[in-house]
């Protein structure tokens, strides 16, 4: 009882301090953010002017490209060719992931089973597989799916199940002395404890699909980001390599950003922190 | 090892046992059929080639509140995570009311040391129903059950709260309420105040006492704080070093309830506890090689409490 009426009072008051303080420290950060981009542009622009555009595209050069490209529908539809795969192949791959790596975690013998198997292909990268799966699946849509599959599917497993070798014995114990069976605990103890590492190994995965769906569209695909910055280069057009290129990094940004937002909402009474 | 209990339960009897034999025990029966006997025989328990404790042996009657004191290390969580079913005895037997101790279940709860055992994704509620909703109980019983063993530790205004919104009193508390509410026959503690200051653990205490009292059940408390024992126990089970730990005493703590530590037979029963413990420490130091460098150490707290017993002894 005493504690409660210590306790209260105490966070109350020193709530809207912190609140206060968290704002200015935002707009701080914020502040550094646009001094950061600023200066890099800055440094972006002396470059270009340097070595001219036959190397270098300027800021401006490339923002009039990324209009060109915009307006005849390029650049839209590169984004959404490379969003849809991207999108589809990281799903699908945290889908089967996160419950291979739940049972990986949990059971012995799924582990003994698959263990050689995770423990070889995390060493061969997705690109390695692009002549195949183009050979195997044909240049269309599967192809590149699958390789984002495979990219996603090892990362989102391997967290998972490291994230169960971690949870703590105790919770487990104390869930089996309170009548849980089996099945119970792994899906009321262990899968909710187990979130926060398949959030992280979502999110590393996100960022590998990015790197696998160059590669991947690079070999063989009329459209998408990747294809936009090889055909570029085949017409040596540099400004155009350019907005290929920072509309990836600006994409990837957003994609963790809005992952990490919805984490925050969705995920945060599972200790998921953004 | 029973002859050497036996004995030692004897002889404590005119220490503690005399000035509080005339006084009645003050303190409700436990309420109909809820605690269980629990019977342990020639228990030993060992992972791999390591003894951890062997020959234990303890009768504890159903609603008795047992307490486990020994030094740090002597295997006194070992024995009570076999009496929790979470690990098997390798020699011996380990009953609840004649049926074996197979795993672990509902009926017998655990309260751990470390409130980390909470679910901090569930509220507090969620975390107090979470047995009945195993078993398939209603959301109306859920609710009850919450209300009646929340309101029991006091905390039904923190219902919606998460845990890591509480302090570690008030955790210990949900732990204990989320063990209740599975109505155990037995209610097994593993040094649960260990990790709280001092004043929160002395109103767990005092808690621990009344609620025990109205629940009935019987409780194994394992501890390493001799007051706490002597606080809450009908019998103390004094364990030895270990490796292969055992018990080394067993004493019947005769004072009334609720407990007075200032008590002149609480004092005697505090010293001879203090006695058993400081000869274990100090021949589990001997073991180790280390009497020379740790006599010091190991003096200042329980040693000279010995020694000063010795002399009065003597002077006696």
């Amino acid at each position: 009882m005493t504690i409660t009426t210590t306790k209260a009072p105490d966070r109350t008051r020193t709530l809207p301090r912190r609140t206060g303080k968290a704002a200015g420290q935002r707009l701080r950060t914020l502040g550094l953010y646009v001094l950061a981009i600023l200066v890099g542009l800055g440094a972006w622009q002396l470059v270009a002017m340097e070595y001219g555009p036959s190397l270098v595209a300027s800021p401006r050069e490339t923002l009039s490209a990324a209009g060109e490209l915009a307006a005849d529908g390029t650049l839209g539809n590169s984004i959404v060719a490379s969003s849809r795969r991207i999108l589809i192949g990281w799903g699908l791959g945290v889908l089967v992931g996160a419950p291979v790596g739940l049972l990986i975690g949990q059971i012995r013998i799924v582990r003994q089973l698959l263990e050689p198997y995770t423990e070889f292909f995390r060493f061969i990268p997705p690109v390695a597989f692009v002549t195949l799966a183009v050979v195997w699946l044909g240049i269309g849509e599967t192809s590149k799916v699958v390789l984002i599959f495979y990219t996603a599917v090892f990362i989102v497993t391997l967290n998972t199940s490291a994230g169960v070798m971690a949870v703590n014995e105790s919770k487990v114990r104390a869930a089996a002395s309170l009548g849980a069976s089996r099945s119970q605990i792994l899906r009321r103890v262990v899968l909710p404890a187990t979130v926060p590492y398949i959030f992280t190994g979502a999110r590393l995965a996100m960022g590998n699909c990015f790197l696998t769906i160059v590669s991947a569209e690079i070999v063989a695909a009329q459209v998408g980001l990747g294809s936009l910055i090889w055909t570029s280069r085949n017409y040596g057009r540099i400004d155009w390599v350019f907005v290929g290129i920072i509309t990836l990094g600006v994409l990837g940004l957003v994609y963790d950003r809005v992952l990490r937002l919805i984490a925050s909402r969705v995920l945060y009474k599972y200790g998921v922190k953004a | 090892m029973t002859e050497a209990t036996k004995a030692a339960a004897e002889q404590s009897a005119p220490a503690a046992g005399a000035p509080a034999a005339a006084a009645p025990r003050d303190r409700a029966q436990p309420a109909a059929g809820r605690g269980a006997a629990l019977r342990v025989e020639g228990a030993g328990i060992s992972f791999g080639g390591f003894q951890a404790v062997r020959g234990i042996d303890l009768d504890i009657p159903a609603g008795e509140f047992l307490c486990l004191l020994g030094p740090s290390g002597c295997g006194k969580s070992t024995l009570l995570s076999a009496m929790a079913g979470f690990v098997q005895v390798s020699k011996g037997s380990l009953t609840a009311d004649g049926a074996t101790v197979s795993g672990p279940g509902p009926g017998i709860g655990m309260v751990f040391q470390n409130s980390e055992v909470l679910f901090d994704w569930m509220t507090v509620h969620q975390n107090v129903t979470f047995g009945p909703r195993m078993r398939g109980l209603g959301r109306a019983e859920q609710n009850r059950v919450a209300d009646e063993f929340l309101g029991l530790v006091g905390l039904r205004h923190c219902a919606d709260r998460y845990p890591g919104q509480l302090s570690g009193g008030m955790r210990q508390r949900v732990q204990i309420a989320r063990v209740l509410a599975n109505e155990p026959s037995v209610v097994l503690m593993d040094e649960p105040f260990g990790a709280l200051d001092a004043q929160t653990r002395q109103v767990l205490q005092q808690e621990t006492d009344r609620i025990w009292r109205a629940s009935g059940c019987t409780v194994v408390f394992v501890t390493h704080d001799i007051d706490e024992a002597i606080l809450l126990a009908d019998r103390v089970a004094v364990m030895t070093a270990g490796p292969a730990a055992s018990i080394k005493s067993l004493y019947t703590v005769e004072l009334p309830r609720p407990r007075d530590a200032s008590d002149p037979a609480a004092l005697r029963l505090r010293d001879k506890l203090r006695q058993d413990i400081a000869e274990e420490v100090r021949k589990a130091m001997q073991d180790q090689g280390l009497d020379q460098d740790t006599e010091a150490a190991a003096g200042t707290t329980a040693g000279q409490d010995a020694v000063r017993l010795d002399q009065e002894a003597r002077s006696a």
